[in-house]
């Protein structure tokens, strides 16, 4: 295999880990006011991601070295043409990370109502833009030939874009419920549930319109298949959640979002950002990409680390295994 | 004003700004492991009390550091793009690495840290802070190795056809002169502001609290943080110094801006301040220090230090016309301030050794007030050194390969830039409010008390609280 496909993939495969990772983190954020009818409830809420969620965005931050390092003009091109949303998806989750942390530091219930909504705002804002930015993606955008991001602000609100946006909220919502319902004791949990099946019913609607559009813009074998398994996956999960099988219902829609996502990469391959003005700026695996000797190093660095990584953050989630709820939450 | 100066601003106070959290993780992260180690090894209370307290302002500190660093990350791409693409192939390489060798290691381990006091076994749960602060530490190698390049390419070459820079040697990238020798300069400076706020905090409790039975942990924190600094602001000046010579070489202008110094000289002296214009037309008073410059720049007391002037000459035959020349009293002033900073926090560490020799508690309100200013000193110190190292390479943004202003985004506009500026300046004004107050009030709050909290005996093992929880 080709080395600029590896990287393709490598881009693809920590994207499709962020989501699903920091999409429960997001689901768990959007969920707080609405799961967490007093300030024990929402702090069972946000232990449950405590321990994981500034790791979890570590896979953000790769991603994008990632892209940096290997299609450099893939990330320059994306990242000044896609500025406002990318601005607003880094004021969100700088407010949101602050607010784990910050939250439980001072007793009153105004501190607490304020970083309340940086973690309500802070992840509802990215759940939605980064569906709207991979959905642009996918659909194209205009650049000049030498690459340049041509358009506007509002050339990426269509409304394809859009679906794309509400269609990863409503999965990272439904994949946050979930997780709760998995990670919860007592009557939380059973919100959670009951709660998954309904948001996860309108996301399955939601999920499919918006495949079956994208695949009417750019679609292959593949991409097929992989879309049919993502509605699959996440009718299975809500299945799962139905029969309150909280394990099974988090893997299928853990493997939703990673096929929904994987769907989108793949049939965008060999693109990685079309252009709808000039056809010589549409920007490929190739003509975006490192030298092969920056890829072979890059390469090597991957195959070595990237399972280190995975077992300890496996293993992160083993430790914080257990169950919680409001009786694990400390007085003070 | 256009899109190049906003977005210039925005490098400048996003880049201090973050930098103003990163000294305290490195440092503290070290720091903190130290102390839990001491308690692991001795058994002793106070150092797990120390370590609780520290550990605390540690984590305080460490959310800002994260979150303003994803910016750090994007901003290369959304104002700098043609910069981006210009030395991606190389620039990429040890951003990339970071994240996936560093940011995850410390991440990760940070988590497992704060929630693992009751879930993991003692010996392991001392594992996870070191691994956390190896993690932090080894984050500033790779993008320090990515800046070094920017001062100083190394181990590439321009492609004729893309005009763009590829790598050819990436070894020659990570062990890049500037970037072996910026690393220990940066992590001591790191240890300075870390070593400085165990001082600070422990000696505020030590003189307005005398009687408290934790005194021997603020005279242990007190003391130990005086060494710290110490040692650090010794291990700053060996490493600038030989920084101070490498740059003399890689980077001559840079040396010459430091001083304002317009006319080759050997030996060249170095000024302590000057009063008046720094162009050498109207210098009132300047206080000089004859052989300085020649020996900071060489190692030989009567070096040649090339001047502004000679070295614009020199720019311009070989780049073409254009000034080659940073802004003078920025590079001037901000070289000083940065000396003089570290010093002064290293005289005040002095200062409380001394007020502590032979088991003497201090009292002094002097210095008291003295040791509340202590932790600013280095961080300003910091601050300038990194001021002065950008500047200072300006007009290039790569060092004799590209200058800034080629490296800006052009499908950025003004409004769009200004906007970025605007929202980053002030959510880091109010977090900046928020998280000093935060400190603050965790600092004045004390070590913790560690007697246990009566259990009602019917709880079982599953129903207990966390011992921590968001």
């Amino acid at each position: 295999m080709e080395l600029t496909t590896i990287w393709f993939l490598l881009v693809a495969v920590l994207f499709t880990g962020y989501f699903i990772l920091e999409g429960f983190d997001f689901g768990v954020g959007m969920l707080l006011p609405v799961l967490g009818r007093d300030d024990r409830e929402r702090r069972v809420l946000i232990n449950t991601i405590g321990p994981v969620w500034d790791g979890n965005e570590v896979w953000l931050i790769t991603a994008g070295g990632a892209m940096f390092a290997a299609f450099p003009e893939w990330y320059a091109t994306l990242f000044s043409g896609f500025y406002l949303p990318l601005l607003l998806i880094l004021l969100a989750l700088i407010a949101r990370g602050v607010a784990f942390e910050y939250r439980h530091k001072r007793p009153e219930a105004s501190w607490k109502r304020r970083w309340d909504h940086a973690i309500f705002f802070g992840s509802l804002l990215p759940a939605v833009l980064w569906g709207v930015a991979f959905a642009n993606i996918l659909r194209g955008v205009p650049l000049t030939a030498d690459h340049e991001y041509a358009g506007g602000f509002f050339n990426l609100l269509n409304p394809y874009a859009l679906l794309g946006g509400l269609t990863t909220a409503a999965l990272f919502l439904t994949h946050g419920a979930v997780f709760i319902a998995l990670k919860t004791v007592g009557d939380i949990r059973d919100r959670a549930a009951a709660l998954a099946i309904r948001v996860g019913i309108a996301t399955a609607v939601l999920a499919v319109a918006f495949l079956t559009w994208s695949l009417t813009i750019r679609a292959n074998t593949a991409a097929i298949i992989l879309a049919v398994a993502a509605a699959v996956a996440l009718l299975g999960g809500l299945a799962a959640a139905y029969a309150r099988r909280e394990g099974w219902a988090f893997i299928g829609t853990a493997a939703a979002i990673g096929l929904a996502v994987a769907t989108l990469f793949t049939a965008l391959f060999p693109n990685v950002l079309p252009s709808t003005l000039d056809a010589a700026g549409t920007l490929t695996a190739t003509n975006a990409a490192s030298t092969p000797y920056t890829l072979k190093i890059m390469t090597w660095v991957a195959v070595i680390f990237t399972p280190i990584v995975l077992a300890y953050q496996g293993w992160t989630y083993w430790v914080f295994r257990k169950r919680i709820g409001v009786a694990h939450i400390p007085r003070h | 004003m256009d899109a190049l100066d906003v977005a210039r601003w925005q490098f400048g106070v996003t880049t201090v700004y973050h930098f103003l959290f990163v000294p305290l993780t490195i440092g503290l992260s070290i720091l903190v492991a130290i102390l839990q180690t001491l308690w692991h090894r001795t058994g002793d209370e106070k150092y797990l009390k120390l370590t609780k307290f520290y550990g605390k302002l540690f984590l305080i500190n460490f959310a800002m550091g994260v979150v303003t660093g994803i910016v750090q990350e994007f901003q290369f791409g959304m104002n700098w793009s043609d910069y981006s693409r210009f030395v991606g192939d190389i620039f990429g390489a040890p951003l990339a690495i970071e994240a996936l060798v560093a940011f995850f290691l410390e991440s990760t381990f940070i988590g497992l840290w704060i929630f693992g006091w009751d879930r993991l076994p003692k010996r392991l749960h001392l594992a996870t802070i070191w691994a956390a602060a190896i993690g932090t530490n080894l984050s500033a190698y790779f993008i320090l190795a990515a800046n070094s390049f920017m001062q100083n390419p190394v181990g590439y070459r321009i492609n004729p056809d893309t005009g763009r820079a590829e790598l050819t040697d990436f070894v020659a990238v990570l062990t890049n002169k500037v970037a072996l020798i910026t690393f220990p300069h940066t992590i001591a400076g790191a240890f300075l502001v870390a070593g400085s706020l165990l001082v600070a905090v422990a000696l505020w409790h030590l003189i307005r609290r005398p009687d408290s039975t934790d005194t021997p942990a603020y005279r242990f924190a007190a003391k130990f943080g005086s060494w710290v600094t110490l040692i650090s602001a010794t291990a700053v000046m060996i490493t600038g110094d030989i920084q101070g010579k490498i740059m003399t070489q890689v980077q001559p202008m840079k040396m010459a801006a430091a001083e304002g110094l317009y006319d080759t000289e050997s030996p060249a002296s170095f000024s302590v301040l000057t009063i008046g214009s720094l162009d050498g037309n109207r210098e009132l008073f300047a206080l000089k220090i004859p052989y300085l410059l020649s020996y900071l720049g060489t190692g030989d007391p009567n070096g040649t230090v090339s001047g502004i002037n000679d070295l614009q000459a020199q720019y311009t035959a070989q780049y073409g016309a254009g000034s080659y020349t940073p802004i003078i009293p920025i590079t001037y002033w901000s070289f000083r301030l940065m000396i003089g900073f570290g010093l002064a926090a290293a005289a005040i560490a002095l200062l409380v050794l001394w007020g502590q020799r032979r088991g003497r508690t201090p009292t002094s309100r002097w210095l008291l007030r003295a040791g509340l200013v202590m932790p600013l000193l280095p961080l300003a110190a910091n601050s300038f050194g990194w001021i002065f190292t950008e500047m200072g390479r300006q007009p290039w943004i790569v060092f004799g390969e590209m200058l800034t202003r080629d490296g800006v985004s052009r499908s950025v506009s003004l409004a769009e830039v200004l906007t970025s500026f605007t929202a980053f300046t002030l959510i880091y004004a109010a977090l900046a409010v928020i998280e000093c107050k935060l400190l603050i009030r965790y600092a004045k709050a004390g070590v913790p008390d560690l007697t246990p909290a009566p259990e009602p005996d019917d709880t079982d093992d599953a129903e207990r609280p966390l011992a921590f929880a968001y």
